[in-house]
């Protein structure tokens, strides 16, 4: 099939940026979006101009890595998948695909549909983990934990940290990201310790990363290839509620 | 080039605790005066920035994706062993080390394998206490599950994304360290050389990705965790960015390559499904405790897989393998499906796959079971492919997965250049000629966490810091050849993309250095990959400068890396006149087609040394003795 | 750990702040529906209703001031977050569709803007009298407020009910999804709550815009106040 793709196309973070479009032939329905820019890419190579820049890697939905809004949903239309899972058999001979890169400030950007999400990092850093240094740990099964415990830790813990959630909300808040790591720890034992002061040192982290907040639309629920829920977000609240209620 | 492993003294259970009880101790207050370079931030790399910044070292970490959260390790979907015995099964350290050096052919360090075992059940440990959700059983406890190739259960995992969180627990102390100031990050950032000074690494060349800026750091050990070389093939499982640039940049440097030949070709990976394929996606091999894997009995049978009936079916696995079946290990199901295909059995597109049938499972255990064991990995198929393999089995083919060669290191992970570590997937270490499931992981954490935060204290405190900065005339001599370097791709202009130069190099390698390989095939390939060398040089365009983002530089000097490379691993391959784990000599095998080892001539690593670019690399060996196992000819039958 | 001050400052502070203060002014909303809607029971219920409220003297205005305090802040943490919003996403889009969300959720500032400027007009018209004096000149035409005759007056302007009823239209809107969203907000929901917070919302909107809304109806349509 015949797809027309128009694309933003921008050279570095302060440059200006522009739609451009270019025509792929012969698109088989088999490829997927990345395999498409990769064809793209090559004829815009041929013809001597520099192709489009996106970030991607493992091609197969974990590492996080890509990141384009589809027709203006973030990772594609589909429910639980990531760019790089979006095959064009999704597409109808004719149709014109728009990409973009996530939009928001603490994701400036780098390169055509490149952004740097180094803000997510630093969020971490602030308080996504439990403070064990290596060594020294008892043994694994001297704790034991409810398999329905470990699952919803775990449904929080698939979070991939691509950023989709900011890109899909109207306001670019990061709300489900930071929801899904203090959800994760803070359904386990081994979280509690520091359960008040991660909740709150990870909020103020993305405040001052210049997230937006959450208006509860639950559009990043939907767009999150992993599909955590937003009731991580509730949970979220609530930790930070009681974290407030007991300050001295 | 002297290869001295200095393994410690006395019996094999005592080699560990005998050297953590008299290595050299670094003085806390004099810890943070060192500087140590880790690049690379997967498993390993992620796990020995954080435990090394823990005990006070200063740390740089490195990674050229846009978060170290992002290291490939992330993709790693089955478990990671550990000698815990939980299920009281009769596991133990010894049974996990004997697998491991019987699962590696016999070409591993025995020394080596056996601390593996050791530290297995710290790491579980460590990974609990930072949070990892394992599966659990509902009482509480841990949940195992038996893996390639293994008569016990001594797999832990998280659903089938256990390289993800165990990734995510190792980056989460990594970024708690960088919050803390231990650790500086620099991600987008590329590593082009390591600079070696009066034959001590003592530091790196990078390049800023996005802003194309080289510059230099300066460290007293620099530590290598930057996986392996599968990308050789162009089409693997691995991620796009996997390359071999650090290992290969650190080998011209002085650092010796052991047995580049061997690689693990795993048996359940989606098949290609055009000439645009980018990558191949891999299947859990888990798929194959509950999947029957088989071929049709007659060449062209072009029906549905569910109209043959099961006596025209070939259940070769169960076949050929009787007592493993199956789970027979990853490089004998490999080269059990290449031979179907070869002869004609394939299904699918070109005739290259095999089935992979859920059918008896989802009669005996019920479609809601097998869904809850499998269904993230069949919804992953089920994307790709647009088949529901609830109802058409899957298709699976072998691919390029895990490379067990590497930089040489002795016991203590230190490569041939004094200073200059190298850790996971990077090292030649633990896994031998063929890697077992779920110790990749395994190896990755146990080198990271336990193994080198001591060995790498150890050497620090007998070498002292080093004095090199980044002004000495190392560090601007290797500047400058980076530089020009960039500047000859920049420079050639010509007319082809590296994306299909590699996929030519794919090629050549994938036919002839791949799951069968011949003298007559590697010699060809040999000279096929010095010609798409010479071409490389002549025909590439890279589009851009080198002072911004450029995606197409960056492939281009990975790929310059892989062409030098791959001819070495060809070389490697031709010299080792056996067939061994996932290396296979079609000239050495039994008559019933298995692996015909020859331990007389090659019980022994192979390591390369590079003497310049117009001489051959020269071989070494580092003999593999085995005191503690006997060397048997290893059978799945 | 955190001052509290501190806290409330963040985004989720602000925004229990914002919840808190539009559950109390929803409260307001409610009694202020339901004291209205004792036009339905004739003048003298109203009027006399009226006249009650008006004798508070300074409860009545303490009444007030905390009313317009719990605006302010409602507004007030509106504003911080909305600009923090929009600065959040410097460059927008060229093509952005929702998933899931409601047209409600993504429209709280053109509903609450519009609420707000009703809320003034609202106050022009029957607390000041600055607009349509004619209607307010009824209600003190004689001994006693005669609230029931202003409204009717009032209502029976087409223009003027229209523009209570579309008011009521956004306020309602604006009620169901912050109803809806203000257990999440202030972290009560549950996994199994959530979904019934929303349904809770959509019903207090409901019952919030037919209640308000039958008033400009019912005049309108001639069924009170009538010949």
């Amino acid at each position: 099939m015949k797809l027309t793709l128009k694309v933003w196309r921008q050279k570095n973070a302060t440059a200006a940026g522009r739609f451009e479009s270019y025509e792929a032939n012969d698109v088989s329905p088999d490829m997927s979006l990345l395999e498409l820019l990769d064809v793209v890419n090559e004829q815009l190579v041929n013809k001597g101009e520099e192709p489009v820049a996106f970030d991607h890697d493992c091609r197969e939905g974990i590492c996080g890595a890509c990141s384009m809004v589809i027709n203006g949903h973030a990772h594609g239309s589909d429910r639980g998948t990531t760019t790089c899972q979006v095959h064009m058999r999704r597409f109808t001979n004719g149709d014109t695909v728009v990409l973009e890169p996530w939009r928001a400030k603490p994701f400036p950007l780098v390169r055509d549909l490149m952004v740097d999400r180094s803000s997510f990092d630093r969020i971490i850093a602030s308080g996504g983990f439990v403070s064990v240094n290596t060594g020294g740990a008892p043994d694994a099964n001297a704790l034991p934990i409810g398999k329905v415990d470990a699952d919803h830790a775990f449904d929080a813990a698939a979070c991939i940290g691509c950023g989709a959630c900011v890109a899909a909300c109207k306001n670019a808040s990061a709300m489900l990201f930071v929801a899904a790591k203090v959800g994760h720890l803070a359904s386990l034992p081994q979280g509690q310790p520091e359960r008040d002061a991660r909740a709150v040192n990870m909020i103020m982290t993305m405040d001052r990363e210049g997230f937006g907040a959450c208006t509860n639309t639950y559009d990043c629920e939907a767009a999150c290839p992993k599909e955590i829920s937003v009731d991580f977000i509730g949970a979220l609240n609530r930790d930070y509620r009681k974290a407030l209620s007991s300050t001295r | 080039m002297k290869l001295d492993a200095r393994i410690p003294s006395g019996p094999l259970a005592q080699k560990w605790s005998s050297f953590k009880g008299s290595m050299k101790l670094v003085n806390p207050a004099n810890k943070r005066k060192y500087r140590i370079i880790v690049v690379g931030t997967g498993l390993a790399g992620a796990s020995a920035a954080a435990s090394l910044a823990e005990l006070g070292y200063q740390v740089d970490a490195f990674c050229f994706q846009d978060s170290p959260r992002r290291a490939h390790s992330i993709a790693a979907q089955g478990g990671i062993n550990a000698a815990k015995n939980y299920p009281n099964d009769g596991d133990s350290v010894w049974r996990l080390f004997y697998d491991t050096v019987k699962g590696g052919d016999f070409r591993a360090r025995e020394a080596n394998v056996h601390r593996l075992a050791e530290v297995s059940t710290a790491i579980i440990d460590q990974c609990v206490a930072q949070g990892v959700p394992f599966a659990r059983e509902y009482g509480g406890l841990l949940d195992n599950r038996s893996f390639g190739g293994a008569q016990v259960s001594r797999t832990f995992y998280a659903r089938g994304q256990t390289g993800q969180q165990l990734l995510l627990g190792a980056y989460s102390a990594l970024e708690r360290q960088v919050g803390l100031g231990k650790v500086k990050m620099h991600a987008r950032t590329e590593m082009l050389d390591v600079v070696v000074d009066n034959g001590r690494a003592v530091g790196i060349v990078v390049r800023d990705l996005t802003t194309g800026v080289i510059s230099t750091h300066a460290g007293d050990a620099v530590v290598l965790g930057t996986g392996g070389y599968s990308n050789v093939f162009f089409l693997s499982t691995n991620a796009k960015g996997c390359n071999v640039t650090a290992t290969w940049r650190a080998h011209k440097r002085g650092a010796g390559f052991a047995n580049p030949c061997y690689t693990q070709i795993h048996p359940t990976c989606i098949p290609a499904s055009g000439d645009h394929q980018s990558k191949l996606t891999l299947m859990s091999e888990s798929l194959r405790n509950d999947g029957r894997v088989w071929v049709p009995q007659t060449k062209g049978d072009v029906r549905r897989p569910d109209q043959i009936p099961e006596a025209e079916r070939d259940y070769y696995l169960e076949r050929r393998y009787p007592s493993f079946g199956n789970l027979a290990p990853r490089d004998i199901s490999s080269r059990a499906a290449k031979l179907v295909c070869d002869s004609g059995l394939g299904v699918g597109p070109g005739g290259r796959g095999v089935y992979l049938d859920l059918a008896d499972a989802i009669k005996r255990l019920g479609h809601k079971t097998i869904e809850e064991r499998y269904g993230n990995l069949l919804a992953m198929y089920g994307k790709i492919t647009d088949e529901n393999s609830y109802e058409v089995p899957m298709r699976i083919y072998p691919a390029p997965h895990y490379t067990m060669g590497g930089l040489w290191v002795d016991y203590s992970l230190m490569s041939t250049v004094p200073g200059l570590f190298v850790i996971g997937e990077a090292n030649f270490s633990d896994h031998g000629a063929n890697r077992l499931g779920a110790s990749a992981l395994m190896q990755g954490l146990a080198d990271g966490y336990f193994v080198l935060p001591p060995t790498l204290s150890d050497w620090l405190a007998q070498a002292g810091p080093s004095s090199a900065s980044t002004g000495t005339a190392a560090f601007t001599t290797t500047v400058q050849q980076v530089n020009e370097h960039t500047n000859k791709m920049l420079a050639v202009k010509g007319h082809r993309s590296p994306e299909l130069l590699h996929r030519e190099l794919g090629n050549i390698m994938w036919n002839k250095c791949g799951m069968g390989r011949t003298a007559a095939g590697l010699q060809e390939a040999m000279r096929e990959i010095k010609d798409l060398r010479g071409r490389f040089w002549q025909e590439l365009r890279v589009t851009g400068d080198g002072a911004c983002m450029n995606t197409q530089l960056e492939h281009a000097g990975r790929l310059a890396d892989f062409l030098e490379f791959a001819e070495l691993m060809c070389r490697d391959a031709l010299e080792r006149e056996e067939s061994c784990g996932g290396h296979f000599r079609e000239e050495y095998q039994t008559e019933e087609g298995e692996a015909q080892r020859n331990d007389k001539d090659f019980c022994h690593a192979a390591v390369w040394e590079h003497r310049g670019a117009n001489q051959p690399a020269l071989r070494h060996r580092e003999e593999l003795t085995f005191d503690n196992v006997h060397l048997a000819t290893r059978s799945y039958k | 750990m955190i001052r509290l001050g501190d806290g409330l400052r963040s985004s989720i502070g602000t925004k229990f702040l914002m919840a808190v203060s539009g559950v109390l002014l929803l409260g307001f909303v409610v009694a202020h529906m339901l004291g209205n809607l004792q036009l339905f029971l004739g003048h003298e219920a109203l009027d006399s209703y009226a006249q009650k409220i008006q004798d508070m003297g300074a409860l009545l205005w303490v009444a007030r001031a905390g009313l317009f305090t719990l605006l302010v802040l409602h507004v007030g943490s509106a504003l911080k977050l909305t600009r923090q919003n929009r600065a959040a996403r410097p460059i927008p889009y060229g093509v952005h569709k929702p998933f899931q969300s409601s047209y409600a959720s993504r429209t709280m500032v053109m509903s609450g803007v519009i609420v707000l400027a009703f809320v003034l007009y609202h106050l022009l018209h029957f607390t000041f009298g600055a607009v349509d004096a004619e209607s307010y000149a009824l209600a003190h035409a004689g001994a006693g407020l005669q609230v029931h005759a202003m409204v009717v007056h009032a209502f029976q302007q087409p223009i003027v009910a229209l523009s209570y009823m579309l008011a009521m239209a956004l306020l309602s809107l604006h009620i169901a999804h912050g109803v809806g969203s203000l257990f999440q907000t202030l972290g009560l929901n549950t996994q199994r709550t959530r979904c019934a917070a929303t349904r809770l919302g959509k019903g207090v909107g409901a019952v919030v815009f037919l209640g308000n809304v039958s008033m400009p109806l019912a005049v309108l349509a001639g069924w009170v106040g009538g010949n």
